[in-house]
């Protein structure tokens, strides 16, 4: 396959990170994480938040908070990465706040999905957009 | 170049953090001067800023807690190797240096001249590791280099840069300011032209500052690991298409004081954390 | 055992009884997330933390599974609630097998 120097721009987009974990994944493989992980539930919103950064400096390093009162457990997706899964937070009695914050790789400019499964059984889902930037002499 | 510049293109406007005036840099309770009146000798600046007022806030967040700053972990790995013997002489750092906390203010005023010969921390620390331990040269930039020299300039955290550029430095410091100004490589470029002329200014999707190495050796999100500055100039040379100066060479020595010298009245960061 | 891997944890040493505290980890740890290549252009195997686990007392106050997207050297903030004084401990699982643990005593007034 001989790809023009357009197509290999296009494919290449976040190639500084992206070549880290190869051709990303497509969107619906995270619907099918997301439906899995749900049974294929209604998935309600407003008692997750996530924060993540509107822009990231570095697709190596990307801050991201959750928190869900009442959570059992929350999962993290990245749509653009090549392994959409990120982590699975499972919350013991001594969490009180059913948050918890880390830091994650994007192979390039994606939402990051998470989904929380609460103590009634229901689903909330939360998601955020993050830019990640391609640096001039950082990158 | 495989890097698209579409996304670049689109960031361009988004407007990374200038903190500028209104952040200030606060670790562990303690206050970091970022910004500046410039020292006499800049002729075309008037204020000097840390790198770390052009980061974002969630880079800029991670060097106000030194559990959060990822650079420590490196530390850690200095820590253990100050105590570990190397070499035909049966010795380790702690043989002779009783805690590394006596090296306050060693960074601070580095590099500097020592019997005609410019010396940066890293040409004192092997000095020790071949005269004294008898080892073989710890490479230049190299992980047990990077961090060591990281571990014994953070003990200056706090302090102001202050190295000495006159006397039997002024050569040395007039070398080093003369590569400064002077174009290289395919592109053309002096540091002057990105760190001097257009610090504040997008480069691409990257936030130019005035290239300081108050910081140093200091952590990036780039390659998660301690980075040195005879390494990062190495890096701006390749990106301009020019042939780098060798690491530990009386070039990028030079150019170590000078550029040192510009961030006179900044407190030393090491180890801060860059993109 | 993959080298060089260190955790910190970062634990109050007292708080009040019901109180909530917040917890700092960080393991060093490459996470080498099986989808680079090496010079040669064969793939490196992957090699992460699959697991983080953070117990008090024997109770559970977290239970992380990591994928490769978490970053170098795997960090993780939580809050804790401290019934009464103890010991909190901590586990990482390595995909090599090993297991790394750190504990952390906190006094309870």
């Amino acid at each position: 396959m001989k790809l023009t120097r357009r197509e290999i721009l296009a494919v290449g987009t976040g190639a500084g990170v992206a070549s880290l974990f190869g051709m990303p994944a497509l969107a619906s493989a995270t619907d099918d994480l997301i439906a899995a992980f749900t049974g294929g539930a209604e998935v309600g919103s407003g008692a997750l938040a996530l924060t993540a950064p509107e822009i990231a400096e570095n697709g190596n390093t990307v801050p991201i908070e959750i928190s869900a009162p009442g959570a059992v457990a929350v999962t993290v997706f990245a749509d653009g990465n090549p392994v959409p899964a990120v982590a699975t937070f499972n919350f013991g009695p001594l969490n009180p706040s059913r948050g918890a914050s880390t830091r994650i790789r994007l192979a390039k400019s994606q939402n990051v999905i998470a989904v929380a499964k609460m103590e009634d059984g229901s689903f909330q889902r939360a998601e955020a957009a993050v830019k990640v930037t391609i640096g001039g002499c950082g990158g | 170049m495989k890097k698209s510049v579409l996304i670049a293109a689109g960031l361009m406007t988004a407007g990374a953090a200038f903190a500028g005036e209104d952040a200030i840099l606060s670790i562990e309770g303690e206050e970091f001067v970022t910004e500046a009146a410039a020292p006499a000798h800049m002729e075309y600046v008037d204020t000097i800023y840390s790198g770390w007022t052009f980061r974002t806030d969630e880079t800029q967040a991670l060097q106000t807690d030194d559990f959060d700053n990822p650079a420590f972990v490196f530390l850690d790995q200095a820590i253990d190797q100050w105590d570990t013997v190397e070499g035909s002489e049966g010795k380790a750092c702690s043989s002779c240096h009783e805690d590394v906390a006596d090296f306050a203010g060693l960074k601070a005023t580095l590099p500097r001249v020592e019997d005609g010969e410019l010396v940066t921390l890293t040409n004192l620390v092997n000095e020790c590791v071949t005269e004294r331990m008898g080892s073989e040269k710890w490479k230049y930039s190299g992980a047990k280099m990077s961090a060591m020299t990281a571990l014994i300039a953070h003990q200056s955290r706090g302090m102001m840069m202050n190295v000495k550029i006159d006397g039997d430095a002024a050569p040395f410091w007039e070398q080093g300011k003369e590569l400064y100004y002077t174009r290289v490589g395919q592109l053309d470029m002096a540091c002057a032209n990105c760190h001097e002329d257009n610090y504040g200014n997008m480069i691409r999707a990257d936030h130019l500052s005035q290239g300081q190495i108050n910081g140093f050796p200091l952590y990036r999100l780039k390659n998660a690991k301690i980075n040195t500055t005879h390494g990062r100039f190495k890096g701006c040379m390749s990106n301009i298409r020019a042939t780098p100066f060798k690491e530990g060479g009386p070039e990028f020595k030079a150019l170590e004081l000078y550029i040192a010298s510009r961030g006179q009245g900044l407190s030393v960061e090491t180890p801060a954390v860059r993109n | 055992m993959a080298k060089g891997v260190k955790p910190r944890v970062k634990v109050p040493k007292s708080a009040s009884a019901g109180d909530t505290i917040t917890i700092k980890t960080l393991i060093s740890h490459k996470m080498e997330s099986g989808q680079r290549k090496d010079s040669d252009g064969n793939q490196i195997p992957r090699s992460i933390i699959n697991r983080f686990v953070a117990d008090f007392n024997g109770q559970n106050v977290i239970d992380v599974t990591l994928e490769p997207a978490i970053s170098t050297n795997p960090y993780f903030q939580f809050d804790a609630t401290v019934p009464e004084s103890g010991e909190f401990k901590f586990t990482w699982y390595d995909d090599d097998g090993s297991v790394y643990e750190t504990s952390k005593t906190i006094e309870v007034n």
